[in-house]
């Protein structure tokens, strides 16, 4: 099913996907880019998103969420991937605090898909673009079979 | 005729609750995410659960629907800091040492910073509340190692799983 898909028109269910979660409007997500296994994801400062009020800094848990729909969306838009998937495991590593007031973007790179796993690298960044805040490793169902649906991939 | 002395009577229940939930709401309510996602925390002596009511805005996947792996995530780091924090408060809350006039500053410069957080998914996670309790596997002067599972209708059914890995605040300063 997935196979006959173009490059522009798996980016387009991608897009459309991503931009439909809920959880992702609640974040104030926005897609930048995504196409060929990467994608691109920014989300605003604000306030209700603080970790700790004496600094201002971002909870790790909000980065986490632009990480792992990041991710999501990279295993969506590779070629090799069905257009649908379920996170199996992600690891953060946070290298530092994300500068208070600056947006966060997460990019993320989908680098290997077997026949039912994808497996995808992530960085996110604040304005300081050369000093990372976190990167993630993850991976991600990719089960192009099309007999099981794809809610069945991780139930 | 006096008696040989006797233990100190024990404190009145009310006092020791007052003082163990007030400590704990000064943790939790002190974290602005933490009432974006609507976390709240239940206490039964020093055991902790925390819970994630179920909202809308909570879903990651319409289709399902199933809450964001985001947000389990989110959901899973914040019960791990709540309880590596409150293992950390609990000896200076019960002799009385923490400074009252500001027990949310108090409770926030206690706060551990993530160095990592693992999350293993072992089911979708459904529309409805989902239930967290950690244990701190290992804590130092420096760092602490910390296991939280998170479940939602059956306790022996958990539907994610994390370890993390904290540095713990350096006090003295």
């Amino acid at each position: 099913m997935t196979t006959d898909l173009t490059p522009e028109k798996k980016a387009e269910i991608a897009r459309g996907f991503t931009e439909a979660i809920p959880h992702c409007r609640a974040l104030g997500m926005t897609l930048v880019d995504i196409g060929e296994g990467e994608a691109t994801i920014t989300m605003p400062y604000d306030e209700r998103f603080v970790g700790d009020p004496r600094t201002g800094v971002i909870h790790g848990g909000a980065v986490s969420a632009l990480m792992d729909t990041c991710c999501g969306a990279a295993v969506m838009s590779h070629p090799d991937a069905p257009a649908i998937t379920a996170t199996i495991d992600l690891r953060i590593d946070y290298m530092r605090p994300a500068t208070p007031g600056q947006r966060i973007t997460a990019k993320a790179t989908c680098y290997n898909v077997t026949r039912s796993v994808a497996f995808v690298r992530a960085v996110a960044l604040d304005e300081d673009e050369n000093r990372p805040v976190a990167t993630a490793t993850g991976a991600f169902t990719a089960d192009g079979d099309p007999r099981r649906k794809s809610n069945e991939a991780l139930s | 005729m006096t008696s040989t002395p006797k233990r100190p009577r024990p404190e009145p229940v009310e006092v020791i609750k007052h003082r163990r939930d007030s400590t704990l709401s000064a943790l939790v309510n002190g974290v602005p995410y933490i009432k974006f996602l609507g976390i709240e925390v239940e206490r039964h002596g020093d055991e902790l659960t925390a819970i994630l009511p179920f909202a809308e805005k909570l879903i990651g996947n319409p289709m399902l629907p199933a809450i964001h792996g985001g947000v389990t995530a989110a959901f899973l780091e914040t019960a791990a800091v709540i309880e590596l924090t409150w293992v950390g408060l609990w000896s200076d809350m019960e002799a009385g040492a923490l400074d009252q006039s500001d027990l949310r500053d108090e409770a926030l410069r206690r706060l551990p910073k993530t160095i990592d957080f693992s999350i293993d998914y072992l089911r979708s996670g459904l529309p409805r509340d989902a239930y967290a309790r950690a244990r701190v596997v290992r804590s130092g002067r420096r760092y602490a190692s910390v296991h939280v599972e998170a479940w939602q209708d059956n306790r022996n059914k958990l539907f994610a799983q994390a370890t993390g890995h904290f540095l713990m605040p350096n006090l003295a300063e």
